[in-house]
């Protein structure tokens, strides 16, 4: 399968009174068509940023993307101008914000909202783009679609708010749609609706999904393949298979270990991260995670290591000592 | 067995909603209808459920942050409703929570040490700034806090950090029960850990007893003896930790525990999952009957029209379910 988007060596910083941030520090990232690709990282690993700097939505003057390539169907999206940029958003790529009730315009109508990417991007009368409306509305589990196109956002719940960002996203046959923590807002029984909804839509239609989510278990069940990142940088990658059952970065072990889970017997204790997320405004010289890893060796605090494949399939991780990662004792403290 | 230490009886809540003919109320927000549980002294008790079901609104009634339409909040053997704010001011000492927001809940022009420090003062329970400074300087450290956090201000601290700050505060006050409100919903998943271990050796050093509100079932099944599931303003069902999880008897609760997604793929595919249909109705409204009957899996004629009552199906065990 050919890359539909294909991200390379990716940088975009912003200015800040504490000085120049790295949000994006040199990531590389593809998503083939069809497929489901998770990025997964706690706040401010830059996860978000990446997918703004891919619909080139980064906040300017403080926000800038300073080097690399967005390859989408061929073409270089930094190259673009404005006024074709402005056709790829929504037509080509679409985007599915987290918090539905400040992504969606409180003074216009659900109608309004679905109908206006249909007659801007694809050229539809009002009649045809208000009949493909009821359409997407009855498509993402929304009863009585026809009812609800004269009503406002306030007026809907917050798992019907999401399903009509699936709507929006949706409304134009896009090849790709990128997610920002999609269900992050939602209880955990809206949650299931939502993800299992947008994995029969990805299907169904072919579209290709990079979810963005801070929660391991969330995408286990939903993504092809798994992005961890870390201050800036992608620190590991595999398929999901892979890469649960068989990390190889220190971090994402922790992430992993450090939720107490369900289908496990409990333990005593849990078996937390040590240290703080770092301060981006001062990332050490070597690896940004060595402050806080147990597999820490001195040259972990000179060298940052790159990512580097793991035999032959497509794992890569970003750590000197990962072979001693494999099969990783439980740490102390162990099961109950 | 221990002690009672905490007793909430029947409690009842309803807000008034206005926006009615000449201004009354338009309706009647039913947020929590008739609870009842106790915590023993020592013990966790986890209340979980998803938003809007009443759990937090519960968590301040105990606070008498609320004051409850009806019902009794009975602890350490005094019903909390019946005090004036005089006496109410005493036992809040014994009774201290903390909140989900670890940066909205702290002054950001005080620093960490007058936080702590200020609740000490007010109260009179150290005497004397030096004597304040020095036991502000335990209370850090027993939060795994260093003694320079003290001349710091919030906005410096990482949320975590910010959260055990949140602790200590708690702690200051020597309490013998602390409302724990979402204390790690708002952290970053490697620190959650930190914080839930802390809470843990807290409670072993100090014998406290917890009310440990939140909506993320594993992290509850974690840290609680008991568990209570609330919906819809009510208990769904109530047992000790392991039957709850192991043996749940509430369609409602099984549904939860179907829904918790596990970091595992091939588990995840041969899982079978219950997605309930439709979304919580409005406390504003709620469905006659069982008020879960809408959504429910197995639902009957029934359960349409009576109210089951939380009744003892097994020793401990407590379900609101006429199947059950």
């Amino acid at each position: 399968m050919g890359s539909l988007l294909e991200v390379i060596d990716l940088h975009t910083e912003f200015a800040t009174r504490h000085g120049v941030v790295r949000a994006v520090d040199g990531v590389s990232w593809d998503v083939a068509e069809g497929e489901t690709v998770a990025l997964v990282g706690e706040s401010g690993c830059g996860k978000s940023v990446s997918a703004l700097s891919v619909m080139r939505l980064v906040s300017q003057p403080a926000g800038r993307i300073t080097s690399g390539r967005i390859v989408f169907k061929g073409r270089d999206l930094l190259t673009l101008s404005e006024e074709e940029m402005r056709r790829v958003r929504g037509r080509e790529i679409a985007m599915i914000f987290q918090e539905p009730m400040t992504s969606l315009n409180p003074v216009l109508t659900i109608g309004r909202q679905l109908t206006e990417g249909l007659e801007t991007h694809l050229g539809m009368d009002t009649a045809a783009a208000r009949k493909r409306a009821v359409e997407l509305l009855a498509m993402v589990g929304i009863p009585d679609p026809a009812r609800r196109l004269p009503q406002y956002p306030h007026q809907f719940s917050g798992g019907m708010r999401q399903r009509m960002m699936i709507a929006m996203a949706l409304a134009c046959e896009p090849a790709l749609v990128l997610a920002d923590e999609p269900t992050t807002a939602l209880d955990v029984t809206i949650q299931a609706q939502i993800l299992e909804l947008m994995r029969d839509l990805s299907r169904r239609l072919g579209v290709a999904m990079l979810i963005i989510t801070h929660n391991l278990g969330v995408v286990a069940r939903y993504a092809d393949r798994v992005n961890v990142m870390y201050a800036g940088r992608i620190i590991e990658r595999g398929t999901a298979r892979e890469l649960y059952g068989n990390p190889r970065h220190p971090y994402t072990l922790g992430l992993l270990r450090s939720v107490p889970r369900l289908d496990e017997p409990r333990r005593a204790r849990l078996n937390p991260i040590d240290g703080q997320p770092p301060d981006l405004t001062q990332l050490p010289r070597g690896c940004a995670f060595a402050p806080r890893c147990a597999f820490r060796v001195e040259r972990c605090l000179e060298e940052a290591p790159a990512l580097r494949a793991i035999e032959g399939s497509g794992h890569v991780t970003a750590c000197w000592e990962a072979d001693r990662l494999e099969r990783a004792p439980e740490p102390v403290g162990g099961r109950a | 067995m221990s002690e009672v230490l905490l007793e909430v009886r029947n409690l009842v809540k309803h807000f008034e909603v206005g926006g009615g003919m000449f201004g009354k109320p338009a309706g009647l927000v039913r947020a929590v209808d008739g609870v009842s549980f106790s915590i023993r002294r020592g013990e966790t008790l986890g209340l979980v459920g998803e938003s809007g079901c009443g759990k937090t609104t519960t968590g301040r009634c105990v606070l008498q942050l609320e004051r409850p339409t009806s019902g009794q909040i009975i602890f350490e053997g005094r019903d909390l409703t019946t005090l004036d704010p005089g006496e109410m001011r005493t036992v809040r000492r014994r009774l201290q929570v903390i909140f989900q927001d670890p940066y909205s809940s702290l002054n950001p022009r005080m620093t960490i040490g007058e936080i702590v420090g200020e609740p000490l003062a007010v109260h009179g329970i150290v005497r004397g700034a030096q004597a304040r400074r020095d036991r502000v300087q335990q209370l850090l450290r027993h939060v795994g806090l260093l003694p320079q956090h003290a001349g710091r201000y919030p906005h410096q601290l990482s949320g975590g950090q910010r959260q055990r700050v949140g602790v200590a505060r708690a702690l200051a006050m020597e309490p013998s029960l602390i409302i724990c409100d979402e204390p790690v919903s708002a952290l970053d998943v490697s620190i959650q850990a930190q914080i839930i271990n802390l809470l843990e050796d807290l409670q072993a050093e100090f014998g406290l007893t917890y009310l440990f509100i939140a909506h993320d079932l594993a992290v509850v099944r974690h840290i609680s003896d008991r568990v209570a599931v609330m919906y819809l303003g009510k208990i769904a069902e109530m047992a000790d930790r392991k039957t709850l999880y192991d043996e749940p008897l509430h369609p409602y609760t099984r549904a939860l525990l179907s829904a918790v997604p596990i970091p595992d793929p091939e588990l995840e595919m041969r899982r079978e999952r219950v997605v309930l249909g439709g979304e919580v109705p409005s406390p504003l409204n709620p469905p006659p009957g069982c008020v879960f009957h809408p959504r429910c899996p197995i639902a009957v004629d029934r359960c349409r029209t009576v109210v089951p009552d939380l009744r003892e199906l097994k020793p401990g065990h407590q379900a609101a379910c006429l199947l059950a």
